[in-house]
């Protein structure tokens, strides 16, 4: 399941000036460091163990598979940071994201519980924050991963502001 | 105790026998036990020993301390309970953001003439507004209290009249019960059948076990017939009254305007006789002990009933809904998936159906029991689009309407790729502009301070930040 698959952002109307955002460039950086971190981890496991076991020639086989599969990893993680998108409309939030499936979120400013920057301490390293925003419904949920810092504090208080001025009752 | 019992005025204590009723049932579990140990019955203790007797003292005592360290009060338009020994905890439960009022009367409660008074909010648990047990009349009247101050009334307002829209008889509820009740025993004597066929020296064993699938059997029938015995549906200017229950009886007030979704439940075997089951979800969370009654935010409002009765209640939960679709002949705003959903939903493509108005989304689901939901767009958190692997090189997708709740939404499943894509823009659009009628209909609050623009980023230093008074939605509605 290779690509981007098809944007709907563009096929919404009234979209706003500045039209489909998309996570910082540096959330591709942090997952291709995790990707190679732990790849290159489990290459000197598994071969030090395959080498030691059954002898050299394993041990390339273990680091190739290995290796081959961070590859693969490192692929998906390409398509899935380039699938996330969102948009901020008038009255709505649409995030988009997904590879193998596919979702689109679409949440009105006034149905805002509350809304969660959290960065966890690799987000932290990168200089990396999420912002979650949560709502009565269990479902709905519209999270935006790897936004830059001044971004996410400036989408924290817009969704706070809008939240506030357009609040609706349950 | 420094815990600051002070006599202020308007403060009150539960009933003074309440602990004896919360602790009722332990104790005498408890005295049962240690009866049947000392008389030798059960264990091979002889005699009864200090411990038998030193938990029951210590559940009484735990529970007088309790009622002793609880006090209550209304505060204009707050209910207040304070409660708790060492730490102490204070409640208040804006009147305004009631969700539904329930009173639960346990058969022990009952005989000695209490009632359990619980209170739901949007987001609390079921303990949070709960007064364990006040006297039936204080009961009642506070409830009343409640809920004229919630409509903006003078808390001295009597309770009104109101009006019984529909009871459910005791036959039908055993039957549906046991139609229920059947499948699940035919299931058992099926196995039974095929354990004697493959070897007939299982016969014994399956006929010692059929015996306690019986009595699981009829316990599960006993329970739903108790707890649903004597169902009235009646609707009050407070909101629709839910009166039910055979030896402890619970009567629950959810104002209308609270009601999130309806759902309509026919189970495979009540089809033939045209039977149903009628749901409604009220906003919150789900409560940790469904002993008595209150447990979900999904209230019955019609445990078993014929679809004309349903349709009639549709109505009341959902003023100027659509009647429930007949298979058959759709409503004209409801459409099918295209055929090529067979692949993806094999088993329950013969139900699926959805569609929507300006102000409510239907959707029918289901694969043995077909069910039906309706959401006011008024009330939708957000909309989504789903599309998995499958359905995208089916060309489909799934467009879900999320209510307020958990698994509480209209499904439109199976949709045309194009349609689905244009639906989410519908039914944002719809349900923005069914947001502000609603909104127009029920004045907000005024508004409170805007939370402080300079708020910090989370930086090396914290982990997670949160902006959450100024847009908590449930404290908007006056």
């Amino acid at each position: 399941m290779g690509g981007r698959g098809e944007r709907y952002l563009v096929v919404m109307p009234e979209s706003p000036e500045h039209g489909a955002m998309s996570p910082s460039p540096r959330l591709w950086r942090m997952r291709c460091t995790e990707v190679i971190a732990g790849g290159g981890m489990l290459a000197v496991a598994a071969g030090t163990v395959a080498g030691l076991t059954v002898g050299p020639a394993a041990a390339a086989v273990a680091v190739a598979v290995v290796l081959v599969g961070s590859l693969a990893a490192l692929s998906f993680a390409r398509n899935r940071f380039r699938s996330w998108a969102y948009t901020e409309r008038d009255e709505d939030l649409i995030v988009e994201r997904g590879v193998m499936i596919h979702r689109l979120s679409v949440v009105p400013y006034g149905r805002m519980q509350f809304v969660d920057v959290s960065a966890g301490p690799i987000d932290r390293i990168f200089r990396l924050a999420t912002v979650k925003l949560h709502t009565a419904a269990a479902a709905s949920d519209a999270r935006i991963p790897g936004l830059e810092r001044e971004e996410a504090a400036r989408l924290r208080d817009r969704l706070a502001a809008l939240g506030e001025a357009k609040a609706a009752g349950l | 105790m420094s815990v600051g019992l002070e006599r202020d005025e308007g403060w009150r204590r539960l009933h003074p026998l309440s602990p004896m009723v919360r602790s009722g049932r332990a104790v005498l579990a408890v005295l049962t036990l240690a009866g049947l140990s000392a008389s030798g019955v059960v264990g091979s203790s002889a005699g009864p020993r200090w411990y038998d007797v030193a938990l029951p003292a210590i559940v009484a005592i735990v529970a007088i301390v309790n009622w002793y360290v609880t006090r209550w009060k209304v505060d204009g338009v707050t209910l207040r309970i304070e409660t708790g020994l060492l730490r102490r905890d204070s409640r208040q439960l804006p009147i305004a953001r009631i969700q539904a009022v329930d009173l639960v009367r346990p058969f022990l409660a009952r005989m000695l003439g209490l009632a359990e008074l619980r209170v739901r909010l949007a987001g609390s648990s079921d303990a949070d507004g709960r007064l364990a047990y006040l006297s039936e009349q204080a009961a009642v009247a506070l409830r009343a209290r409640l809920l004229a101050a919630h409509h903006g009334l003078d808390p001295a307002t009597p309770e009104p009249a109101e009006q019984i829209v529909t009871s459910v008889p005791a036959g039908r509820l055993v039957g549906s019960a046991a139609i229920s009740a059947g499948v699940v025993a035919c299931l058992v004597v099926a196995a039974g059948v095929v354990v004697t066929e493959v070897s007939p020296a299982g016969l014994l064993a399956a006929a010692g076990s059929l015996v306690w699938w019986l009595i699981i059997g009829a316990g599960i029938i006993w329970r739903h017939v108790s707890t649903q015995y004597g169902f009235t549906v009646a609707t009050s200017p407070d909101g629709v009254r839910i009166r039910r229950g055979l030896l402890g009886t619970v009567a629950e007030t959810i104002p209308v305007q609270r009601i999130q979704a309806v759902r309509m439940v026919e189970p495979l075997l009540w089809r033939p006789l045209h039977w149903c089951r009628l749901e409604v979800d009220v906003a919150g969370h789900l409560g940790r002990d469904a002993a008595e009654g209150t447990h979900a935010v999904r209230k019955a409002l019609l445990p078993v009933g014929g679809l004309d009765e349903a349709g009639r209640l549709l109505q009341i939960a959902l003023p100027g809904a659509p009647p429930p679709p007949v298979p058959s002949s759709l409503p004209p705003f409801m459409t099918r998936p295209p055929r090529r959903a067979r692949w993806k939903a094999p088993l329950s493509y013969h139900f699926l159906a959805a569609g929507h108005d300006a102000t409510l989304a239907v959707a029918v689901t289901g694969r043995v029991n077909r069910e039906t939901t309706w959401v006011p767009l008024a009330k939708a958190q957000s909309v989504r689009l789903v599309q998995g692997p499958l359905q995208r090189t089916l060309g489909l997708a799934t467009v879900h309407l999320d209510a307020a709740g958990r698994h509480v939404r209209a499904e439109f499943r199976e949709r045309r790729q194009e349609e689905a894509r244009s639906l989410v823009t519908e039914l944002a659009a719809l349900s923005r502009t069914a947001r502000k009628i609603a909104a127009h209909a029920t004045p907000l609050v005024p508004a409170r301070p805007a939370i402080p623009a300079e708020l910090p980023v989370p930086g090396d230093g914290d982990q997670a930040a949160s902006v959450a008074p100024p847009v908590n939605a449930s404290q908007r509605e006056a």
